[in-house]
């Protein structure tokens, strides 16, 4: 049942109450979640252009997401991601200007224009990718936990991957690893229901993703993923139990992306009511907004000030990711191997 | 006739055979109801219904492992691996199982599956949707690989991957989907229906796996290609005006080495030409054939003309693909050798 509202958590753990963010977590969130859409906006626009050639999957609807789940994470924590990684890098404090010229092929994007949206690092901020190959990064992910726990460094993975990677073998030959090593990795299915065109319940025989590990006894928890508190309250609870040396934890992140799969994706698979059904009653960034509004936290015009500041920070990094050269041609050259 | 882009083509001849025989059966990631990615199977699912062309999970390893399985017990599938970037996962079962299976079982079991995946580069797909891994299925005793260059073929030549009692990897190069492609790519896109070969029979016609074909007559040099690389070799003999004998392998293997060997011992000079990366690609084992059968009628050294030993990079794709120019270099170079 597709038209099924996503955004409703099933399981009964889930339920556990919410607790309101202080006044500095709605403001942060909020400028967070807009900052990506923002970007984002601008990237479908550049795109749009011709400016960004290829591919380009863009975050917007899931902003939550990762926004939630980096308020739990502490520096020397890792995240990796799969293709749709922008809002990722945003979170994690990758700064705009080099994500954005890596979208459009330039000298400092992130990976200095080869490898575009799809592969981005940084080792500063402990973003490991940025990976186009559906499922793969749940592996290196697993590794990543595997080496945290080898050198004693308290440090969690956060391997996030999408419903329709969530049927890749190696997906559970990698839950097995982690279960039996009992290592400090979460794993977080964002669970947008389409697997490019592909519902949820088209692909996937068990479609509670957070059920996903019960073989390997890893616990799971369904989350309204359009909530940031939701998100950051489950995430808060998944993090210390890896952290604590219990093993892994698989968080479902009930989400929805308002975009097509790509940017050449013609959306038949879904009508245009349940995106804006969605955009109307689950908007993660509404949300926020409205509470904000509610609790005095801020007024209109000081949301407004929030806004042109986000939208001057999207605007410098469109502008350098326009004039920034593009990389020496004998770039194609290094960094195979040493 | 009609004319026709390789998409539909390739639709053509899925459709054909599906009709024909009620053992073929289309599946993959994205295929049924929504039509695969590059809508090569669009209505494939509202004709035939959800049990003869449906979706999978995203498990290529899945896809291909149970393909065999379904191949072993007397069906035909065609299954696609969205790009061939993805198919690194069901290698696996496409080497130890599929390719071995009738050896090992001394002829008892086969597997009668066709393996569609998308390849090549030109449209900025980045490391992990530009690939071309043909030689890593050319070096598997056990496989076909087949690479059409145009419609006419691709629906011949899938008609004959589809009705063949042994695996096929057929690969299908995305840059050549909608339109023929000189490696010109600041120049506006040329459709299909102004190429000859985009003339498409509506009914059966089969294309014998192991048959090369000369897109152009020439005294000159042979120009070994296939795929994309065909109409590269085209514009670069255009340009170059050197008078090419250009050959399209349309199968890699089985080869045709007797269509090479003739048009080298005509022409005495050989250039060969594909995407993928350089060292231990599908050219290394052209120049090895050619040597072998032609020594004495060389006149200069063979050239390769590939993609360069890197992965396939995003902002500087056309530095990395063996346009016309480096072509035509090679060209002159083997002339004036």
């Amino acid at each position: 049942m597709a038209a099924k509202s996503a955004a409703k958590p099933k399981s009964s753990e889930a339920q556990a109450a919410v607790a309101e963010f202080t006044k500095d977590q709605d403001l942060a969130a909020y400028r967070e979640m807009l900052y990506i859409r923002r970007f984002e906006e601008k990237a479908g626009q550049m795109y749009g252009m011709g400016l960004i050639g290829g591919f380009c999957h863009l975050y917007i609807g899931q902003e939550a997401v990762v926004v939630g789940m980096q308020m739990c994470l502490t520096p020397g924590d890792q995240v990796i991601t799969g293709y749709r990684d922008h809002g990722h890098m945003l979170a994690c404090g990758m700064d705009g200007k080099g994500v954005m010229a890596e979208l459009t092929g330039r000298r400092g994007g992130f990976s200095r224009g080869k490898g575009g949206s799809m592969h981005m690092f940084s080792v500063e901020k402990q973003f490991f990718g940025g990976h186009g190959i559906v499922g793969a990064q749940v592996s290196l992910g697993t590794g990543l936990g595997f080496a945290n726990r080898y050198k004693k460094n308290g440090n969690v993975s956060v391997a996030y991957f999408g419903d329709g990677a969530a049927n890749q073998g190696q997906v559970y030959e990698s839950f097995n690893m982690a279960a039996l090593w009992k290592l400090p990795v979460v794993y977080v299915v964002e669970n947008n229901r389409y697997a490019m065109g592909t519902a949820v319940t088209r692909s996937s025989a068990q479609t509670d993703f957070s059920k996903r590990g019960l073989s390997f006894n890893i616990p799971g928890e369904q989350v309204d993923g359009m909530d940031v508190r939701a998100v950051q309250a489950a995430g808060q609870r998944a993090v210390e139990h890896a952290r604590s040396g219990e093993g892994p934890f698989i968080l479902e992140m009930m989400t929805y992306r308002y975009r097509g799969h790509s940017m050449s994706d013609p959306a038949k698979y879904r009508s245009k009511d349940e995106v804006q059904k969605m955009r109307n009653e689950h908007d993660p960034i509404e949300q926020v907004r409205s509470r904000i509004l509610a609790a005095g936290f801020a007024t209109e015009d000081d949301l407004k000030k929030i806004d042109a500041s986000v939208r001057d920070l999207v605007q410098e990094a469109a502008d350098f990711a326009q004039t920034d050269p593009e990389p020496d041609v004998a770039e194609l050259w290094t960094d195979i191997v040493k | 006739m009609a004319r026709i882009t390789m998409i539909e083509a390739i639709r053509d001849a899925i459709d054909l055979m599906m009709a024909r025989d009620d053992k073929v059966v289309v599946f993959g990631e994205d295929v049924g109801y929504f039509g695969g990615v590059f809508r090569c199977t669009d209505g494939l699912q509202r004709k035939y219904g959800r049990t003869r062309c449906f979706d999978t999970p995203i498990s290529e390893t899945g896809i291909v492992g149970v393909a065999i399985g379904m191949g072993a017990y007397g069906l035909r599938p065609v299954c696609e691996i969205q790009f061939a970037d993805y198919v690194y996962p069901a290698y696996d079962q496409i080497v130890s199982e599929a390719a071995r299976l009738r050896y090992r079982s001394a002829g008892e079991f086969t597997s009668p599956l066709t393996i569609r995946m998308p390849c090549g580069g030109g449209i900025f797909g980045g490391q992990t949707h530009s690939q071309s891994p043909e030689a890593c299925f050319t070096h598997v005793s056990g496989l076909k690989t087949v690479i059409p260059s145009n419609p006419y073929d691709a629906k011949g030549l899938l008609i004959s991957a589809i009705e063949d009692d042994d695996p096929v990897i057929f690969l299908e190069p995305k840059r050549l989907y909608n339109g023929p492609f000189s490696g010109h790519h600041d120049q506006p896109v040329v459709p299909w229906s102004r190429h000859p070969l985009s003339e498409v029979p509506d009914e059966y016609y089969a294309i014998e796996l192991g048959k090369a074909a000369i897109r152009r007559e020439g005294a000159a040099v042979t120009v070994i290609a296939y795929g994309t690389m065909v109409h590269v070799a085209e514009a670069a003999a255009a340009e170059t005006g050197i008078d090419a004998e250009i050959i399209d392998l349309r199968t890699l293997i089985p080869l045709d080495t007797d269509t090479i060997e003739q048009s080298v011992r005509k022409t005495g000079r050989c250039v060969i030409l594909h995407e993928a990366t350089r060292t231990s690609g599908f050219g290394a084992e052209l120049s090895a054939q050619v040597q072998e059968r032609c020594f004495h009628h060389l006149e200069a050294p063979i050239l390769r003309v590939t993609g360069w030993d890197t992965p396939y990079p995003h902002a500087q794709e056309w530095d990395y693909f063996p346009g016309p120019a480096r072509v035509g270099r090679a060209l002159k170079a083997v002339m004036e050798a």
